[in-house]
Formats: C-alpha cells, structure tokens, sequence
C-alpha cells in the first residue's frame, strides 16, 4: 500500500502514486509464479529462503559442537562425529550461506533498483543461477545425511584423496556445482552494472552499495573458477586412485593448498565485501552525511579485490613453503590493512558531526564497525610471521575469522535484511523488539569468540574434540555465548515474520534517505520504476534532498 | 516482416545495440572464467614440467604427432569456418550461414572423433592412468601423471568441444527457423567467439602435449 508522497523525488520525474499500483509479490501468485519468475527481485527471495535454511542446518552443527565442547572430554559426541561437525559447519556456512548470503539476496534485489534499471541484464541466467545453487547445496546435504566430511572445509589432500573414508566426493561435487552459481552471479552482476545504468548514473554517482557489489563480482569470476577446477582434480584423483596431489603418487599436496587459498582467500572478500556494500548504505542514512571520502572508499574496495588475489599464502606459513615466499605473503597481506582501515576510518568520520539516530540497522552497523576491526587487527597478528607460528590452528584463527564472517559479514546481512525490509515487503519491523536482538546479537557474538581469542593464545588447538581440563571455563563461557547467539537469530526470524502480516505499512521512503531505490513504492513495482529516473545528482546527496524539502 | 531486432528485444533491455553490447560483454567475462578455469590446469602442468622434465618429454614422446597435427589443423580450419558463419549472419546471408555453420559441426566431429580414437590409442598401450596404467621403467608414476595432466586438460577441452556442437545445432536451428539478419545476430557472434575460444585452447594444448618430445617420434 503506496503511502502519500511526502515530497518530490528530486532524482526522477516525479511519479504518480495515486492508484494503488500492483507490486512484485502480488502481480502474480501461485507457486509456479515463483519457480519460473525471471524477477530478479523474486529470485533474491528466493535465495533468502535458501540461505535461512542452510544458515540453520550449518548452525546445528555448530551448536552439537559447542554442546559437546562442554566438558573437557568431549561428551555429547564421539571424535570422528566431531571431526564431521565442523567440517559440514565450515561447508555450510561458507558456501552455502556466506557466499551467497549478501550478493545473491540483497544484491540480487537491490543493484537493479540501485542503478534505475528493470532488471538484471540476464535474468533467466540469475533463474539458472539459484537452481544450479539448490543442487549444488541439495547434493552437499545428501552427503551430509549419509554419512558426513570429516576432513575440514579446507578438503586439505592427501588426506581428502587416499585416507578419508567419509562423502568427500559428494561433498566436492555439491561445491563444484555451487561454484558456477556464484559465476553465474558475478558475471550478471558486472553486465548489470556496467550495461544496465539508467541515464546519468555515472560510475561516480553509483551508491557504495554498487561497487562493493561490483569488487565482489570480480572476485566472483576470477577465483571462482579456480575453485572449480581444483576440486575436479581432487574428485579425480580420488575416484580414479592418480596421485596429481598425492606425494606418494608424485603429487604436491602443498600444490593443493596454493590452489585452494587462490580461490578462498579471495572468497573471504567475496564474504565481507558485501557486507561492507550494506554499511556503507546504512551509515550514511543514520548520520545524515554523505559517505566521507567517497573515492576513497571505492578505490579502497577495487584495492581490497585487487589486494586479495595476492595474500593467499598466509594461509601456508607452515606448509612448507619458501620462507622468502612466506615473507612476501606476510608484507602483502599486512597491505590489505590499508583499504580496510581506510574504510574503517571513512565510515567513522561520515558519523561524525552527523545526526545520528539509533535506529536498529545503525545498531548493527555500528557492532560491525567494532567487530570488524577487531577481526582484521587480530588479522594483521596472523600475518606476522612469527606471531602466526605460535597461534596457527589454534582457537586464535577461530575466533579471528569469526570476528569477520560472523562479525563481519553476519552483522552487515542481518543489519541490510531490516534496513531494507520496509521496501522488500512494504511493512515496518517492530523497532523495539529489533533494536532489542541487535543487542542479544552483539552480545552473544562476543560472549561466543572473544573466550576463544584467549583460548587460542593460551595453545587450545583448533578441530580437536577433547582439551586440556584448564581450558573449561572459557569453553563453558563460550558455549554460553553460542546459546545467546542462536537465540539472537531466532528472534528476528519470528518478528520479521510477524510483521509480514501486522506490520505498519512503510510507505516508499520510510528513512527518508537518497537513493534511486528509495524513490519508488515500498514494495517496489514489477519493473522497479514506473518511469525510467534520470539521475542528475551524486549519491548520498542528502544536501540536495534538504534544499528541494525547502523549496517543496 | 518486422523487424526480428524488435521483435527479440528482452523487456529489461531499452535498445537493441544495449542489449547486443550487454551479450557481448557478458560473453567476454565468461571466457576470462573459462581462462581461469583452464588457468588452473595450466599451473598444474607447469609445476609438474619442472618437477619432472623427464618424465614430461617421454610422456609427449609417446603421443601420436600426426594424429594431433592433423586436428590442430582440423581445428583451425573449424575457426576459420565459423569465422565465415559469423560474417555471412553479419550480411545476413541465412543459406550461407547454416552450410558454413554445418561445415564447422562437421570439421569439429572430425577432431572429437580423431582425438578419441587417440584415447583409445593410449588405452590399448595402458597409458590410460589409473588401475589400466602400465610404463615400463623407473620414472612410471611421474609418466603416469602426464598422461593424467593430458587426460584431464584434453578432455576439459573435448567436453567443450560438445558443448559447442551443441550450441551449433541450436544455432542452425534458429537460422532454419528464420531468427537471424543482418540485424540480429548476436548469438551466432558469441557462438562464434566460444568457438575460437576453444580452438585457442587447443593450441596451448598441441604445444605442450605433442611438441615436446617432437625430437623422440618415430616418424
């Protein structure tokens, strides 16, 4: 339901909002409208729904882990149960939740609406794309029910190839298949981004929200297929007993983790940059400013694309690589620092002297600028060489990375889904109860990991189902954290849902904030726009958008 | 008539020339996955090559130079048959198209066939890697992962080769069918840059499989 234009829309003819126009969710019904809907508005739905189910399945194991990491000798689950927890964890989450989480649903729905254009500039490739994702992820759970992976998320040969007696290959097969959908994505993406702009949307005028998407398209394209190919020559390798990795066969199972670490060092932007792709809208927003440095912070995500492609090696410290190579890796890596800091430092200085209103996706950007500083200063300890020695695979590396993803990029999802929920569904979430699990989020995340941070240091290693009797508190602590967190995402899984029916109509512009996807109804119409807008002013252009309220 | 350009212009699209320019680049960018996606392969290979140079030049010693001489220019010609396809779509010449497009199905099953019968070749000698491998000798499993190297990189390269027999048959039926002019070409434009794209490859390939060990055949 349309509500009242309350101003003149400064960057389009101004639309006409009298009859109530038929929107995307009721222009057609019946599920068949869904599973061949060509919407690229529908299909980020549809990813939403997915990602929910396997963010749950992946936070099950998660929780049987924490569960059993009560009592010093693991005794909720034996080791080898354990070992297969967290391998299908890490499977889980990485890819089928934090690849996809923010581009392919927020994304999906947003960079058309963002741009001024009707769709993405292959829609029937982004249909493509979320079945080829539902197999890839249905054939992952297949060999998950059967019977497992134990061998980690990092498939590390030659244990994956010759001694696991797990579903290796199903699981390899699941990713392989998963990985085209992401190439699917990232290409539609770039064509979207550099073909599909309406007129007078320069590249300078794009939204952050735009070229973070746009790095993280690159990165999707470039390293996914690496990926790819990688896990074929370990399916091969494994099925037909060869040995390209096996080092009894000839094989160089370090090859295996330069290839692997090509591809999934950058995947770990292709997790947070879209994260930063939503605070970067958020915070603006809720200050009132437009994005401090606004060149800056997007050579910086170009930088940080770019930067990415050439740290993978820290990951291999004690692999048995060169040492002038690990020196290398070290110093590269610690410049990745330097776009992130200069983001870090771009999104402080946009809040300052702003007028800020604590609003719940401000709440979250907030906790992800925190967290994820925190996450990338303890990033910058794993890439000094020796500090990383004395912390490698222990609960340091945990907590580090998962001040990031879950930090990270779980805090950003989380913040986008309520920041943009009133144009998804054209309804206002409850505020209080929402600022409310922002809160028990931000509090269960760090009772979880900052323990592990302390953990780690302290010489708990990382994938084993027992430890020393010493480490019990802070594990117990931990545990603690895990349980306040799993409510914490719950929670706003049962309001947003209520608020689907008795929620207050949001009317097209609920923030009062720029942006060309702000300009049309809440929830948008077929097409996004009744009119193509004609762009004539930069992003963040809240200057403008004051003087017209003047003038208006 | 109408005009087909028109007529096939997708809704989210404003133009034909930013629809065609959005193919195009589109098809662009999944090449460069494509190059990474052989890339992979290709660093695999030069890894081994220096850890066994050996092994590598027996191994490309054993490949029939002949056999893969004559699909390398197999191939070529196929490029330059596609080429002429995608300039008679561009002057909108149909018969033209569908008889050069025919050509170059025909030139592409010649390779497929050729480069199987190569496969079976090996296998006869146990060169098929895995449980049918068999090379006298102590450098054996350094041979044997050359010939995995070849089977993996020539047959990623054979299952594309498929793949664009397929996307030829749709093509000649779309021609048939009447979807093409001078107007509107574009699938068989980017048809035609997968095509070339997959004969590149090839020639990669033949250099590093077959030229090798040029010096130990029996010719």
């Amino acid at each position: 339901m349309p509500a009242p234009n309350q101003r003149s829309d400064k960057t389009m003819t101004p639309t006409v909002e009298a009859p109530p126009i038929e929107n995307y969710l009721t222009r057609d019904t019946g599920i068949l409208s869904w599973l061949l809907t060509l919407d690229h508005k529908r299909i980020g739905l549809l990813y939403v729904a997915s990602i929910t189910f396997f963010f749950a399945v992946g936070g099950f194991f998660a929780l049987l882990m924490r569960l059993s990491l009560l009592e010093p000798v693991g005794w909720l689950v034996s080791p080898e149960s354990y070992n297969k927890l967290f391998s299908m964890h890490g499977i889980m989450m990485v890819w089928f939740f934090l690849i996809p989480s923010i581009p392919n649903t927020l994304g999906n729905f947003f960079i058309p609406m963002m741009i001024g254009a009707k769709d993405v500039a292959f829609p029937k490739l982004n249909l493509l794309s979320w079945y080829v994702f539902m197999l890839g992820g249905l054939v992952t759970l297949f060999a998950m029910i059967r019977g497992g992976v134990d061998t980690g998320w990092t498939f590390y040969t030659p244990f994956s190839t010759g001694y696991s007696t797990t579903y290796v290959t199903a699981a390899a097969v699941g990713i392989f298949i998963a990985g085209f959908s992401s190439i699917m994505t990232g290409l539609n993406f770039i064509a979207t981004i550099h073909r599909m702009r309406a007129p007078g949307m320069t590249w300078f005028r794009l939204p952050m929200f735009i070229w973070s998407h746009y790095a993280t398209s690159i990165i999707l394209v470039l390293a996914t297929p690496i990926l790819a190919i990688t896990l074929l020559m370990l399916g091969v390798e494994r099925i037909f007993r060869v040995g390209i990795f096996d080092p009894a066969l000839g094989g160089d199972p370090v090859l295996f983790q330069h290839m692997f670490w090509f591809y999934s060092h950058p995947a770990v932007y292709i997790m947070v940059l879209p994260g930063m792709a939503v605070i970067s809208e958020i915070i603006p927003t809720f200050s009132r400013k437009p994005l401090f440095g606004y060149e800056f912070v997007v050579f910086a995500s170009l930088g940080i694309a770019i930067l990415g492609f050439v740290v993978w090696g820290h990951h291999m410290f004690v692999a048995g690589q060169s040492l002038y190579s690990a020196l290398a890796f070290s110093f590269l890596s610690y410049l990745v620092a330097v776009p992130s800091a200069i983001k870090v430092f771009n999104w402080s200085a946009t809040m300052y002297r702003g007028s800020i209103s604590w609003d719940t996706p401000m709440l979250y950007a907030i906790g992800f600028i925190g967290l994820f500083t925190i996450g990338g200063v303890t990033g910058l300890f794993l890439a000094a060489l020796g500090v990383d020695v004395h912390v490698t695979d222990t609960y340091f590396v945990v907590a580090h990375f998962h001040y990031i993803m879950v930090g990270g990029t779980v805090m950003a999802y989380l913040g986008g889904v309520h920041y943009f929920w009133p144009k998804i569904t054209g309804k206002l979430y409850p505020e209080g109860l929402a600022r409310l699990s922002a809160l028990i989020v931000f509090i269960g995340f760090n009772l979880t990991f900052f323990p592990q941070f302390i953990l780690g240091y302290e010489g708990m290693p990382r994938r084993y189902a027992a430890y020393a009797p010493e480490f019990q508190t802070l594990n117990v602590l931990s545990t603690a954290g895990a349980s306040v967190l799993g409510v914490g995402y719950v929670f706003p899984l049962c309001y947003l849902l209520w608020s689907l029916k008795y929620g207050k109509p949001a009317g097209p512009n609920p923030w009062r904030t720029t942006g060309l996807e702000w300009q049309t109804a809440s929830p948008p119409p077929r097409d996004n726009f009744e009119i193509t807008p004609v762009v004539t002013h930069p992003a963040y252009d809240f200057e403008g958008m004051r003087e017209e309220l003047h003038l208006g | 008539m109408a005009n087909p350009a028109e007529l096939l212009l997708r809704e989210q699209f404003s133009t034909p020339v930013q629809q065609r320019e959005t193919a195009t680049f589109g098809m662009w960018i999944f090449i460069m996955t494509e190059v990474m996606l052989f890339g992979g392969l290709f660093l695999a290979f030069t890894v081994y090559r220096l850890n066994y140079p050996q092994a590598f030049i027996a191994g490309s010693g054993d490949m029939d130079i002949a056999l893969g001489a004559t699909n390398t220019a197999v191939l070529i010609g196929s490029s330059f048959t596609m080429a002429l396809a995608v300039y008679n779509a561009e002057i909108g010449n149909r018969r033209l198209l569908s008889l050069f497009v025919i050509l170059t199905m025909i030139l592409g099953f010649v390779f497929i066939g050729i480069k199987f019968t190569e496969y079976y070749m090996h296998y006869r000698e146990h060169h098929a890697p895995g449980v049918w491998f068999n090379y006298p000798g102590p450098d054996s499993g350094h041979v044997e992962m050359f010939f995995v190297l070849y089977f993996l990189m020539t047959g990623l390269h054979a299952l594309h080769m498929f793949v664009g027999e397929g996307i030829l048959t749709a093509m000649l039926i779309r021609n048939a069918a009447g979807s093409f002019s001078a107007e509107y070409h574009t699938p068989v434009e980017l048809t035609g840059l997968y095509w070339h794209f997959v004969d590149i490859i090839w020639v990669f390939l033949f250099a590093l499989f077959y030229v090798e060990g040029l010096h130990l055949h029996k010719l």
